[in-house]
């Protein structure tokens, strides 16, 4: 009944015209500048002298149609590698960050070499990791060894297994002990209080960074290429040598670009979902 | 007897938490423990438990010494039923889930007989409309009947309760003590930590004052609130009348 009768007062009603002004003005402000920035950005790329060779060697539409097949060709492969090593690469690391939770001396080797294992891989760079796994491992002519392709996604899932172990891990310390507590006291074992109660905490918890990491790892499966299989940048790489014109590696990056959006999105998305949760008092 | 300490000591580093403290509970009683901050009272708790191991000394629940370290204390819990200070319920489960995961998982009871047990908690307590609900749009004194409905429905031989009602807004806290009223006049054992005075007169058939970790006096709710006998107890009976809290 008060809600009918309520009108704002003056002074309320002066309040909210001064913020609608207010709003106006900077949107108009904001406008502006954009426009303004964005001229003199344009004037001074494409005034520079040496504008017309740079726009024929990097954005010559006639070599870009030509090569964009053979990239497609590369990023499929890019693609496979992404969703194959991404989704190893998190069972990895989920596994290491729960073996390194595990208390009392029967787990000790088991926590030891986890622990080992997210200090050494996430220490020693990819690119050395890559050259072990694809040129060492074959080396050794053992019986059913895999192709190049599979060693270089397993070097991948190894070093990125150690960095998500360590996310998960942070992940899983952020759940309060008071959680376990209530738990353990409904009679859980330990292995149902983190299977029921703290791993769907500690994941969604994570969530934003594991998702991040994953664009990150989208850049990395391209290092394959340094052992043989073609991925995109490669392809671009070898297209550019056929016609001395780097338009292709444009393609590639605007492709690079188009297919890491939707994960950035879904990335942001989980991120917002999260924060609203918490604000929620949850 | 259904519960029994026997000269319990627990320490963290150089404090002594509980000192050689001894404590009976009969069954289908109700035993207050009360006492300063620090004085020991959910230390107590969390041992009898087992959230926590002890340094010395005996507990036994149904004449069987669950603080020996050939005990399994999973199964020890699923007869003891606690319930926090701060509630405790699963922020990613709905209410229902919240109560429904022990008995499914601990107990292995069938899933459409322990739904209909938790509905019926749920709508004897009112809160069946937030069955599907998750705890953080509950306030707190909902949160924290919920919590209890969680531990009753795994039928415990015991129930702890640490300081159910201290995070609650005052005019919350009468919901939650209605409901453990309710507990003792069906015969449900239970030990609470408490600093509600008015609440430990009215419920319990005994009161456990606790000072630096012993039984400094324990007897009947009139005679401890009432007319204590040691100077201590005065003392302390005197600070909580004064800030308003019997």
């Amino acid at each position: 009944m008060t809600t009918e009768l309520y009108r704002p007062s003056e002074i309320q009603r002066g309040r909210v015209a001064y913020r609608r002004r207010q709003t106006i003005r900077s949107v108009l402000l904001a406008a502006l500048s954009t426009a303004v920035a964005g001229a003199a950005l344009a004037f001074a790329v494409t005034g520079a002298p040496g504008w017309d060779r740079v726009k024929s060697s990097f954005f010559d539409p006639d070599v870009a149609v030509r090569y964009l097949p053979d990239i497609l060709d590369g990023l499929w492969l890019n693609i496979r590698l992404l969703v194959v090593c991404a989704a190893a690469a998190l069972a990895l690391g989920l596994l290491v960050a729960v073996l390194r939770t595990l208390r009392g001396p029967v787990f000790f080797p088991v926590r030891a070499l986890a622990t080992g294992y997210t200090y050494a891989f996430r220490g020693l760079p990819l690119i050395i990791v890559l050259y072990v796994c694809t040129l060492g491992v074959p080396g050794l002519r053992l019986q059913g060894m895999p192709s190049v392709l599979v060693l270089g996604g397993a070097a991948l899932v190894i070093t990125y297994g150690a960095y998500l172990a360590e996310v998960f891990r942070a992940g899983i310390e952020s759940v309060h002990p008071s959680q376990l507590a209530a738990a353990r006291s409904l009679g859980l074992t330990y292995r149902q209080t983190m299977r029921h109660v703290v791993l769907p905490q500690a994941v969604r918890r994570v969530a934003p960074p594991l998702l991040n990491d994953t664009v990150a790892l989208q850049k990395d499966v391209g290092l394959v290429s340094l052992a043989g299989p073609i991925d995109a940048v490669r392809a671009a790489q070898i297209a550019t040598a056929q016609d001395a014109n780097f338009t292709p590696y444009i393609v590639a990056g605007v492709l690079f670009v188009l297919l890491a959006l939707p994960l950035i999105g879904v990335t942001d998305w989980v991120t917002l979902r999260a924060a609203r949760r918490q604000s929620a008092g949850a | 007897m259904l519960l029994s300490c026997e000269n319990v000591r627990k320490t963290f580093g150089p404090t002594v938490v509980l000192d050689d403290l001894s404590l009976e509970v009969d069954e289908h009683r109700v035993v207050a423990l009360i006492g300063a901050s620090g004085s020991g009272k959910s230390t107590l708790l969390r041992c009898v438990n087992l959230l926590t191991g002890i340094d010395d000394g005996t507990i036994r629940l149904d004449g069987e010494d669950i603080t020996d370290p050939r005990v399994n204390p999973d199964l020890v819990r699923r007869r003891i039923g606690m319930v926090f200070q701060s509630y405790n319920l699963f922020p990613h489960m709905t209410v229902l889930r919240n109560i429904t995961l022990a008995p499914e998982k601990v107990h292995g009871r069938p899933a459409a007989e322990i739904r209909d047990q938790a509905m019926e908690w749920l709508g004897r307590v009112g809160l069946a409309d937030k069955a599907n609900s998750y705890p953080d749009r509950l306030s707190g004194g909902q949160q924290q009947r919920v919590a209890i409905v969680r531990a009753l429905v795994n039928s415990p031989r015991l129930l702890l309760l640490d300081e159910v009602t201290s995070a609650l807004d005052p005019e919350l806290v009468g919901e939650v003590l209605t409901m453990i009223r309710g507990l003792k006049e069906e015969g449900m054992t239970m030990v609470l930590a408490t600093h509600e005075m008015g609440f430990a007169r009215q419920v319990a058939d005994r009161v456990v004052f606790l000072d630096g970790g012993r039984v400094l006096e324990a007897g009947p709710p009139e005679q401890v609130l009432g007319d204590p006998v040691e100077a201590r107890t005065r003392q302390f009976l005197a600070r909580i009348i004064e800030a308003g809290r019997l």
